[in-house]
């Protein structure tokens, strides 16, 4: 089996020292991003609902790794890393976070709906399963356009059961779509346990009856991650041949900011978080090997730190959208006889009770 | 009288059917083990346990279809839709299937079927989570749409939705769930499907709501009083069938109404009851009707945007003082 060749090379075999500091570094910024967006919540700056991708780093960083600028990412809401991964700054995820016209969807998505067109992020998808065709319908393009890239349709291990999911595996193979399937299975959907909610838990087998292949690799091991990805991305490029990518990592907390997390055993989330922890095991894999040592390990820590705080203070003077740009994308070919800036600025007054 | 939220109105009266009637099941992602997104439905697994209490994986086209199939057979499915958004996966089997089968098939069977699910927007939950679409199933013959505003008036109404042999949208709102009211307690009392509530009397205008825009108008009829404005707030508790005879003999008393509702404006519930009223008592009427809707966008994440987008009690005082100056019909 390929995955056994690929974890079995030594360690600087698989990744210069600098590609292993960078995963570190990625991943840690992605952690605090997370830990400062749910105090930032707590301090009501975000609002709606904020999923986090606390546990999730590896499987984050090792898909990014192993992409190229020509593909194409579409995700469900729980996506602030990916788009940081991607290789967007923090100041401006945390600013859509905020609401703020300098955010990466211009303060209209929220943490549910980032999205980056310079680099190919296609959005964050907050109705379940929702993600998944467009994805393919964005592999169906390349392909029609004879573009090289392929497509990543992130999606969580409980919108595997949604009818879309099965259509989109069926038109992805019959159609030769090069796209990923790329399943987060962190355990839950909401409080649903994969066994509860699936009759067949083995996620990456779910392609079966499509003729799709499917995969299953430790999603808190980066390099695995980025190994599985990048083997089965050639294929995808070159023959049209979609797969499915069963990524196995653990939720760090509840469903999202406010989920107090109740159904799930305290004593059970605390020794998860100590044995799937991606970050803490990546660290001390680095010091084995002697690629880093501890004052690294520290700068990193501050380098991130100093960076996620840049991302609030710039988030904190970012201003809000205007009143006036209510309408501003409403349509991309204007027509007669829509609401104008002028309308809007009338609405908001009223709406406001200065009349 | 016992005060307690809207919730626990439903809450209880969910608990209740299902001891009554061992056809009554309630069927929902994470209304068991995790408690209702909303905690509706909390405790009901406890004490029910997972045959009548029946947690679903993520998949509401297959879910809801699956009640009708079982209401067809006689049970009597009450199935949670998260929020509102989230029915459209669903809502061929809704509109296709439930809404058609009595009818279609010459009344052999019924779909005796409740789908509850919240509705509208708040705390800037952005696009795709804070729509408004019981206009769609209100549009739809077959399908009875109700929106209760008050606990009394959600338990009342929760109760004959069950018992009703027909698919029923009972829609809640995440604004209300804490809202608190009087509700008998040892008393099976029930809200009719179909009939409108005057909520407060008045001489000047008529304000026409359901569900959180109700709340508003009552507080909204509260402060105009202070203005000498006397407003009356005629509630309509279901959308279809329409109770239009109400909303009529309220407005041919005073001559001037408001209709407010957090859906869009073009095409939503505010225009079917300003054409009724037009129909019905255009002659009555001392100025044109004033329609308070939804600003036409996917409602954006940002606070204030957010919030500017959404009728609130300012919007309403607003209309109220513009139908207030048309001038007094001569009679
Ligand atoms: C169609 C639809 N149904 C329900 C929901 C509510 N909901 C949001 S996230 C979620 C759980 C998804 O779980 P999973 O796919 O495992 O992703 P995770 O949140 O674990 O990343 C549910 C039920 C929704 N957004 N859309
Ligand atoms: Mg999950």
């Amino acid at each position: 089996m390929a995955e056994v060749a690929e974890s079995a090379q030594p360690l600087l075999e698989r990744a210069t020292a600098d590609e292993l500091k960078h995963y570190y570094y990625q991943m840690l910024l992605l952690r605090r991003f997370e830990e400062r967006a749910s105090e930032m919540y707590v301090k009501a700056k975000i609002g709606g609902y904020c999923h986090l991708n606390l546990g999730e780093e590896a499987t984050i960083v090792g898909l990014m790794a192993a992409l190229t600028p020509d593909d194409y990412i579409f995700t469900n809401y729980r996506e602030h890393g990916y788009i940081i991964a991607r290789g967007v700054p923090p100041g401006p995820v945390m600013a859509e976070l905020f609401g703020k016209e300098t955010g990466v969807s211009g303060g209209r998505g929220g943490s549910m709906h980032l999205f980056d067109r310079k680099t190919n992020f296609m959005g964050g998808y907050a109705i379940v399963g929702g993600q998944v065709p467009l994805a393919v319908g964005a592999a169906y393009a390349l392909r029609y356009q004879g573009k090289p890239g392929v497509v990543i349709a992130q999606m969580g291990d409980g919108t595997t059961n949604i009818g879309a999911f099965y259509e989109s595996l069926n038109l992805a193979k019959i159609w030769k779509c090069p796209v990923l399937f790329f399943i987060v299975n962190n355990g839950y959907g909401m409080g649903t346990s994969v066994e509860s909610g699936s009759s067949e838990p083995d996620l990456w087998k779910k392609g079966a009856s499509f003729r799709v292949y499917g995969e299953r690799v430790d999603g808190t091991d980066v390099l695995a991650v980025r190994d599985v990805v990048r083997r089965l991305r050639a294929r995808a490029e070159a023959e049209g041949e979609p797969a499915i990518i069963d990524a196995v990592s653990f939720r760090f907390r509840g469903h999202s900011v406010i989920d107090a997390d109740r159904y799930r055993d305290p004593e059970m989330v605390r020794r998860g978080r100590e044995l799937y922890d991606p970050i803490r095991k990546f660290a001390a894999l680095l010091l084995d090997h002697g690629v880093v040592d501890d004052t690294w390990l520290k700068s990193v820590a501050d380098r991130v730190e100093r960076e996620v705080q840049e991302a609030i203070d710039f988030a904190n003077n970012s201003p809000d959208p205007k009143f006036e740009d209510l309408y501003k994308y409403m349509y991309a070919t204007p027509v007669p006889n829509t609401p104008t800036a002028e309308d809007a600025i009338r609405a908001v007054k009223i709406n406001r009770g200065e009349f | 009288m016992p005060v307690i939220t809207y919730r626990q109105a439903l809450n209880d009266t969910l608990g209740e059917e299902l001891a009554r009637d061992p056809n009554v099941l309630l069927m929902g992602e994470e209304i068991g083990v995790f408690q209702g997104s909303y905690r509706v439905t909390e405790g009901l697994l406890a004490e029910f346990g997972p045959k009548r209490v029946v947690d679903t994986p993520i998949a509401e086209e297959g879910f809801v279809g699956v009640a009708i199939g079982a209401a067809m057979l006689g049970l009597r499915p009450v199935v949670e839709i998260m929020t509102i958004n989230f029915i459209l996966v669903a809502i061929d089997q809704i509109v296709n299937h439930a809404s058609k089968i009595h009818y279609m098939f010459g009344g052999q069977v019924s779909v005796p079927l409740v789908i509850r699910t919240p509705s509208g927007g708040t705390g800037q939950l952005a696009a795709t989570h804070s729509q408004s679409f019981e206009n769609w199933f209100a549009y739809c013959p077959g399908l009875k749409v109700v929106a209760p505003a008050t606990p009394y008036d959600a338990k009342g109404l929760l109760r004959t939705a069950i018992r009703d042999d027909d698919p029923v949208i009972f829609i809640e709102s995440l604004a209300l769930y804490d809202t608190k009211g009087e509700v008998p307690e040892d008393d099976d009392f029930v809200v009719p499907i179909g009939v409108a509530e005057v909520k407060r009397q008045g001489t000047d205008v008529t304000v026409v709501s359901y569900s959180r825009m109700t709340a508003i108008a009552l507080q909204v009829a509260q402060r105009m009083e202070q203005e000498g404005i006397s407003v009356e707030v005629v509630d309509l508790r279901s959308l279809r069938p329409l109770d239009r005879p109400t909303i009529i003999e309220s407005v041919k008393k005073t001559n001037r109404a408001v209709v407010i509702a957090e859906d869009w404006y073009s095409y939503g519930v505010t225009a079917e009851i300003a054409a009724t009223i037009q129909e019905e008592a255009f002659d009555y009427l001392d100025a044109p009707v004033y329609r308070v809707a939804g600003l036409e966008v996917p409602l954006p994440y940002a606070k204030d945007l957010s919030a500017a987008s959404k009728p609130n009690a300012n919007s309403l005082i607003y209309a109220i003082r513009q139908v207030m100056r048309g001038t007094k019909r001569m009679r």
